[in-house]
């Protein structure tokens, strides 16, 4: 049966419910496995990385899979997954498959199939001149960033994502193609606090986020919003009901106990906070979700704020590079970012990126404590010696 | 191997399914979109073609032109959608703020997940994106795909939407961006009745769960963490679409402890494949790796000279356990001791694997900082088999559920409910005993919250009894 071109389909207003299907699930994934890895499946024994973007592993069957890693744009309209279909279709017997990091994979079983497959990806640009699929994201380089919505889709964003996404990887783009880090970095992107694309364990976390306490847009707060709902939403309890000189229910805010969350106006819309000037970028590092060697870690906040500059974020790509350069210049074979920071001490992070430390990247929220350091084993820094000046513990 | 389905799968033929002609897909030439220019005026946009990475805008673009080239009967919502949407997004650079409307409650009859409501603030001057609804449509496991199963996907989305999507959402949906109210319902029954194909989640539901890629393509996958996704995704279904809980709730799998879906710092509920034998040595590749004929970590450092490999640098010094040596040229690892972290495995895969006895590490309370802060998944249970139909996994799962729903507040996820009452509390509720294993370290506090019933002779004393002892 074919899709149906009329304007309702096969759904009957009237009666809705009639021959409903629903709860069917996922389709099968065995389907969708091309014949070699159905018949693999589960006997992969190694693989290897040949070079940037192309990966072989082989089975205890004597076979070998060849995958091409692209990236792609977590953003694809129908064009473009259409053209994917086209280069499955002829190299990859209409197969290929998805990272979780929005790369596209095609698989082939010989190593002539892959040459033409090589090429021809790398020959399709779009017309303004980007690749559309540059082959690469593998071993210790970097991989496509995972991202959320921005201004595309959301509601509640602090700064867009395709954009600050494509403004990076521009930049960090050798990086992309390449495999001279010290160990894989991952950047990830969200853009607003909620993290829908929980980037707190990255590499590198570009996160915006809103600096202004929320509007109370009182006129009409009590007729969209559950009162109550609004108050608890609050983290720091700076919400509490509050009449507007008509008579309206509504809530005021204590300003200073705001931490710009954006929770309040996830439970009511009568709260924005968005706003021009008050938004930016924060960036986290030192984050991994690996267990391999040391555990899993969050990143931590070493920007406290950015602005956004649209559409290329200059600020945002300038220190990316900076992170990523003396990371590779100075860590050791299979070291990730926080490995690396926490082996020579954050306060040499600090140092060797050239990232200024503020005091907002000391933690003043719940369990901050777990943060400070209760030793007198640190390393001298220009950082350590501007305290001593500014104490009167040294002249110069 | 093979999976057998839950359901018996149609087979899906583009060429029966198909909505578009091949002249209508193919209706512009390169020089129409060099010259192509969207009703909107985007400088901003268009600086984002520039570069060598994919560019988002030069995609919108050629999709807003084949809309453009359609005939109008030949799609559903307005032809210029992609403008629209283009259009709006350099408002919003301009801006510094979004332009979609707050929320808006729309979906499909009788499921509570899988659709989001998304307006315009400007529906004026945007008209053709005044509604611009999400479809979360649930992945295959793992992502792989056939071209017949995407490109009627393609041909539904465009007729019926914006032909937009996210090649994947974050949770791991396919996300269809993009259409008005009326056509939800069709797209929905489309989706079911020819695709065969459902929806993801999304509210107070179970989401859609995912997994790494697993066995199909990974030697190192402990587990089927496709079958597992499957299994629980379909076993699950009412509270996929139905909102029961108090907030999201995430199961994630992963095959091993290298986490390639992140299961330990995004979900709820983290499935991570291991093993408790020990790891399996080919000395002879060993060998050939300390002799330089196989590059060690897979090859991932190709590019930059490094110098020769160096067993006890790269792999025995790097050990987390220090449980490996070399002994009459053989590498030796004291198994007991090991924390089973990957390392070793990572850097000579090809010497090296887990063991086969495997099973899955369950850890549970992962979630993004609202509201009370980044959580990682907390290892609860060490070690448990995991087979189909994953039964003793399912037993799990419930006694989790019924605890949080009945004590979680709104809005709160597992892990912050574990916090608010701690981690004992949750062992009575998995009827599980404590293991140090669950810490890093104990309580460095000693307020311990002893119960009556831990202290002989209970809480109930006579103040007369102890006056008859101490003088007032």
């Amino acid at each position: 049966m074919a899709l149906s071109t009329e304007r309702l389909g096969l759904y009957n207003p009237e009666k809705p419910m009639e021959n409903r299907i629903t709860d069917l699930g996922p389709r099968h994934f065995w389907q969708y496995f091309p014949p070699i890895i159905r018949n693999n499946y589960g006997k992969w024994t190694h693989h290897e990385i040949l070079e940037p973007g192309i990966l072989v592993h082989f089975s205890e069957t004597g076979d070998k899979v060849f995958t091409v890693r692209c990236g792609g744009c977590r953003f694809m309209t129908v064009e473009h997954v259409r053209e994917i279909c086209d280069i499955a279709d002829k190299y990859c017997e209409g197969h290929m498959r998805f990272t979780t990091r929005n790369n596209i994979e095609f698989l082939v079983d010989s190593s002539d199939k892959l040459e033409a497959l090589k090429k021809d990806l790398m020959s399709r640009k779009h017309v303004s001149g980007s690749y559309k699929f540059p082959i690469g994201g593998t071993g210790a380089g970097l991989t496509n960033i995972v991202h959320t919505q921005g201004y595309i889709h959301c509601h509640t964003p602090a700064t867009d994502a395709s954009s600050m996404v494509k403004a990076v990887m521009d930049d960090l783009f050798d990086y992309f193609q390449g495999m001279t880090l010290p160990a894989q970095v991952r950047v990830s992107m969200a853009c607003c606090l909620n993290m829908c694309g929980a980037v707190h364990c990255s590499d590198i976390a570009l996160l915006g986020y809103h600096r202004k306490p929320p509007i109370v847009d009182a006129e009409v707060l009590e007729s969209v919003c559950e009162i109550p709902l609004v108050i608890a939403a609050c983290p720091t309890g700076a919400i509490s009901p509050a009449k507007t000189e008509s008579g309206k229910k509504a809530v005021k805010i204590k300003e200073e106990r705001c931490m710009f969350c954006g929770n309040c106006y996830t439970m009511c819309m009568a709260l924005p906070l968005s706003d021009k000037e008050g938004d930016g970028v924060t960036i986290l590092a030192g984050g991994k979700i690996s267990n391999r060697i040391s555990p899993p870690k969050f990143s931590k906040v070493v920007v406290p704020f950015l602005p956004n500059n649209f559409p290329r974020y200059p600020e945002v790509c300038e220190t990316v590079k900076q992170i990523i350069e003396a990371y590779a210049s100075d860590a050791k074979k299979y070291e990730r970012v926080g490995d690396w920071a926490e082996r020579i001490g954050w306060e040499k992070f600090f140092e060797k990126t050239n990232i200024p430390f503020t005091e907002h990247l000391i933690d003043d929220y719940r369990l901050q404590y777990d943060t400070y350091r209760t030793s007198t084993q640190f390393k001298y820094t220009e950082a350590a010696w501007e305290v001593s000046r500014a104490a009167g513990g040294i002249e110069d | 191997m093979a999976f057998e389905p839950k359901e018996e799968q149609k087979e899906l033929k583009y060429q029966e399914l198909r909505i578009y002609k091949d002249d209508e897909l193919k209706n512009y030439t390169e020089e129409e979109l060099k010259s192509f220019k969207v009703k909107h005026p985007t400088p901003l946009l268009d600086d984002l073609e520039k570069g060598p990475w994919p560019s988002f805008v030069a995609d919108a673009k050629r999709q807003a032109l084949h809309r453009r080239k359609l005939s109008t009967d030949r799609m559903l919502i307005e032809r210029d959608v992609v403008e629209d949407m283009l259009g709006q997004l350099e408002d919003s650079f301009n801006d510094g703020e979004t332009h979609w409307k707050h929320g808006g409650i729309v979906g499909v009859f009788g499921y509570g997940g899988g659709v989001i409501g998304r307006y315009s603030d400007m529906p004026e001057k945007y008209p053709s994106i005044a509604h611009f609804h999400t479809m979360r449509v649930n992945q295959p496991a793992s992502k792989f795909y056939n071209t017949d199963y995407l490109r009627s996907l393609c041909d539904l989305w465009e007729y019926r939407g914006s032909g937009l999507m996210n090649m994947h959402g974050s949770t791991g949906d396919i996300i269809f961006l993009g259409t008005f109210t009326e056509q939800l319902e069709p797209i929905f029954y489309e989706l079911t009745h020819i695709l065969q194909q459902d929806l993801g989640g999304s509210g107070s539901n179970l989401r859609t769960p995912s997994c790494c890629i697993g066995k199909a393509r990974c030697e190192w996958s402990c587990i089927d963490t496709q079958d597992m996704c499957y299994e629980l995704t379909h076993h699950y279904q009412d509270e996929l679409h139905r909102p029961a809980f108090p907030y999201k709730f995430k199961f994630k799998f992963d095959g091993c402890p290298n986490g390639c879906v992140a299961s330990i710092a995004r979900s709820d509920m983290s499935f991570i494949g291991t093993w408790r034998d020990n790891i399996r040595i080919d000395q002879e590749a060993v060998k050939a790796y300390i002799g330089g004929e196989i590059p060690p970590n897979a090859g991932a450092h190709k590019g930059r000279d490094w110098g020769k490999f160096d067993i006890q640098k790269e792999v025995i010094d790097l050990c987390p356990t220090q449980c490996m040596w070399m002994e009459d040229g053989k590498l030796k690892i004291d198994d007991k001791e090991c924390t089973r972290c990957m390392h070793c495995i990572n850097v000579m895969p090809k010497a090296l694997r887990p063991g086969l006895d495997t099973g899955v590490s369950l850890l549970f309370g992962a979630k993004a900082p609202i509201l009370e802060g980044a959580q990682m998944s907390v290892l609860t249970i060490p070690f448990m088999k995991a087979e189909p139909p994953y039964d003793n996994i399912k037993e799990i799962v419930e006694k989790v559920w019924d605890w949080w729903m009945e004590e979680g507040k709104n809005r709160e996820r597992l892990g912050e409910l574990i916090q608010r009452y701690g981690i004992p509390k949750f062992l009575e509720v998995l009827e599980i005993p404590p293991m140090p294993q669950m810490v890093k370290e104990p309580r460095s506090n000693p307020y311990i919250f002893w119960k009556e019933e831990d202290v002989p002779g209970g809480w109930q004393r006579d103040i007369n009894d102890y006056r008859s002892r101490h003088k007032r």
